[in-house]
């Protein structure tokens, strides 16, 4: 600590100079140190040390878990592709140092370009940098494809952050959930590289096997893999074939504990699970709106199966068991991190279990029933994001009418 | 709008102008610059966001535009005083419509791959608001060369907004410009990806508000707070 506090004072008097430095001074010391200006212990105010550092920092605590999870499951998945190791165990070391060397490139690009461009508004406006990127550079890498080439992720995280963000005003003024948003950009410029079956396994990267000598292991190419290993998605699976499908190459306990192929934080559902419940106890993400969620889910998912129970269909997707719906694809991982972000969210109580119930039902209409869409909680919840103001307005306009009423009579 | 009915007034007070005094050129600047209709006033984004993923059509409808504009302008001054009020919507349109119809044509007759391209959207200028909206704004208040002038510089200030979104669009979405391949196939075999973004409709949504937030950021008079 002692390090940072003299580099920090180094850099002070230069920092009164220039606008950009102090801001960058500002946002260092703040980060690293307590502010010195804290809430008086007189008066009536609220003196819980909450502020938005905390909150901010809780989520990507609570994130620690899926990153983990998702390092080894891309090792795992990469080597799984090519008939090596094939227990969860085996290799546990390759497969780590795999996954790192795969994750960690990508945290970098997004930390230096978002944080940069963060910094640079910043100091144009005299605001403060607050550490609401870190939450969002903590979740981009782990919503996207693991092979997604950098350069794409820098575009896309620049789109959103600029587009998404400051062009609102900055942190806690944007309409709409950052890291969706870059999500989403990828998701429509570049369709190749974020759908399908071919994207969600790494195959090669023949510079990380070079330098550390693990091209004996694998030849890095997608025509090595080995017979019957697909690298489709349960989701992918269940659009094409149903339920039958999915079990034919996925167990139910797989899906659970995450060793399926998919984005890099998504897979895991008990690391996902103990970190919406460390959202929950802390109180920043909201329970009510995880909740009306999963209901808005279970009723899409029991009106399908109503629907293909009664009247022919070819879509077999429509009778996957409802249940069965809450382990494929992103659904807990959005949940617990995406529609629960407290910017873009309903605020009123009513409002979010309407947010969170709508989420649920337009993720699963799209997720079921849009065959060129096979996961819809990103559309979903930037849909319902956008919509959220006017549900609270609604809620507060009924709340007047309520009161009024009541005073009158 | 404001700003349109100021210059309205400043043009009836002068008595007789040199052909391009400095009041009469800043007609046709002023649209290109400050009083954008595209992006000031927020007219005729409907073909905006329709022509403009390429740049070939965007130059042909830009034109197309601007030549409707600058003779309906001219043509309904010419008879501003001799129209009745109440009727006046109905003679602009007929002149608008009569305007459309011969730029039509000649399209159809000299470049007809990019008028089955525009298809529609040449017909549609009649309902495009630039040119109703400067008929109403300027030409019945104007005497006919300042009117003139006020529609190509429209015209332009348009053309100029469509130019650059079709620029950008069609160069990051497809990689060429007017046809020609413009990103090197040593960049494609090196990874690099059309923009599929920028193909669909919503970019030049992107692209207009970008053009409005650097455009207002650099003139704040422009900031309208309502």
């Amino acid at each position: 600590m002692n390090f940072f506090r003299n580099q920090l004072d180094k850099v002070k008097p230069y920092a009164e100079k220039s606008k950009f430095l102090h801001t960058a001074y500002d946002a260092f010391e703040t980060f690293l140190f307590t502010p010195k200006s804290v809430t008086p212990g007189t008066g009536a105010h609220i003196r819980d040390g909450l502020d938005l550092k905390r909150t901010m920092v809780t989520v990507v605590l609570a994130l620690q878990l899926c990153l983990l999870f998702g390092i080894f499951n891309i090792g795992h998945q990469h080597f799984n592709a090519f008939g090596l190791y094939p227990g969860l165990t085996e290799g546990l070391g390759y497969k780590l140092l795999y996954g790192l060397l795969q994750i960690l490139p990508m945290i970098v690009v997004v930390h230096v370009v978002g944080l940069g461009i963060e910094f640079y508004f910043a100091s144009k406006r005299g605001h403060g940098v607050e550490e609401g990127f870190l939450v969002s550079g903590m979740l981009i890498p782990l919503i996207m494809p693991p092979d997604l080439p950098l350069w794409m992720v820098a575009l896309s995280v620049a789109f959103a952050v600029v587009i998404a963000k400051e062009a609102f005003g900055g942190t806690g003024m944007n309409l709409m959930n950052i890291a969706l948003t870059a999500r989403v950009f990828v998701f429509f410029a570049y369709p190749t590289d974020i759908s399908g079956d071919a994207c969600w396994v790494s195959y090669d990267y023949n510079f990380l096997h070079h330098i550390f000598g693990l091209q004996h292991l694998t030849s890095g190419n997608v025509k090595d893999v080995v017979d019957g290993f697909s690298g489709a998605t349960p989701l992918a699976l269940a659009a094409k074939g149903g339920w039958e499908a999915v079990t034919k190459h996925y167990t139910v306990s797989q899906m659970f504990w995450g060793d399926i192929p998919g984005s890099v934080g998504e897979m895991c559902k008990p690391a996902i699970i103990v970190g919406a419940l460390m959202l929950i106890i802390t109180g920043i993400g909201s329970w009510q709106i995880m909740v009306s969620m999963i209901l808005g889910l279970l009723t899409m998912g029991l009106v399908f199966n109503g629907y293909a129970a009664t009247f022919p269909t070819t879509n077999q997707f429509l009778s996957v068991p409802f249940y069965y719906h809450l382990i494929i694809g992103s659904f807990l991982f959005a949940m617990a991190y995406m529609a629960t972000d407290p910017v873009t969210a309903a605020q009123t109580a009513t409002g979010k279990w309407l947010y969170g119930f709508f989420i649920g039902v337009v993720g699963m209409i799209v997720r079921v029933l849009n065959p060129a869409y096979p996961e819809g909680w990103m559309l979903a919840i930037l849909f319902m994001n956008v919509f959220a103001p006017l549900i609270d307005h609604y809620v507060i306009e009924a709340n007047i009418k309520r009161r009024l009423k009541r005073s009158h009579a | 709008m404001s700003q349109a009915t100021e210059t309205t007034t400043a043009v009836q007070e002068q008595k007789k102008d040199a052909w391009f005094s400095p009041k009469n050129r800043k007609l046709i600047t002023d649209p290109i610059g400050d009083n954008n209709p595209i992006t000031i006033q927020i007219l005729g984004l409907c073909s905006a966001l329709a022509v403009t993923t390429q740049l070939k059509p965007a130059i042909i409808m830009a034109i197309g535009v601007t030549i409707v504009t600058a003779f309906a302008n001219l043509i309904i001054s010419a008879m501003r005083n001799t129209i009745p009020n109440r009727i006046r919507m109905i003679v602009q349109l007929v002149v608008i419509a009569a305007l459309v119809v011969i730029v039509d044509q000649l399209l159809r007759a000299f470049v007809y791959d990019v008028s089955k391209k525009l298809s529609v959207f040449i017909g549609l200028i009649i309902t495009n608001c630039i040119v109703m909206g400067r008929l109403e704004a300027f030409a019945m208040a104007n005497k006919p060369w300042p009117s003139f002038l006020d529609g190509i510089g429209n015209g332009l200030g348009y053309g100029a907004i469509l130019v650059i979104i079709a620029l950008l669009r069609e160069s990051l979405g497809s990689g060429t410009i007017l046809g020609y391949q413009i990103i090197p196939q040593a960049f494609y075999t090196a990874g690099y990806v059309n923009n599929g973004l920028m193909v669909t409709p919503a970019a030049s949504m992107f692209i207009i508000a970008i053009i409005i937030w650097i455009q207002r950021s650099r003139n704040p008079k422009l900031v309208d707070i309502s």
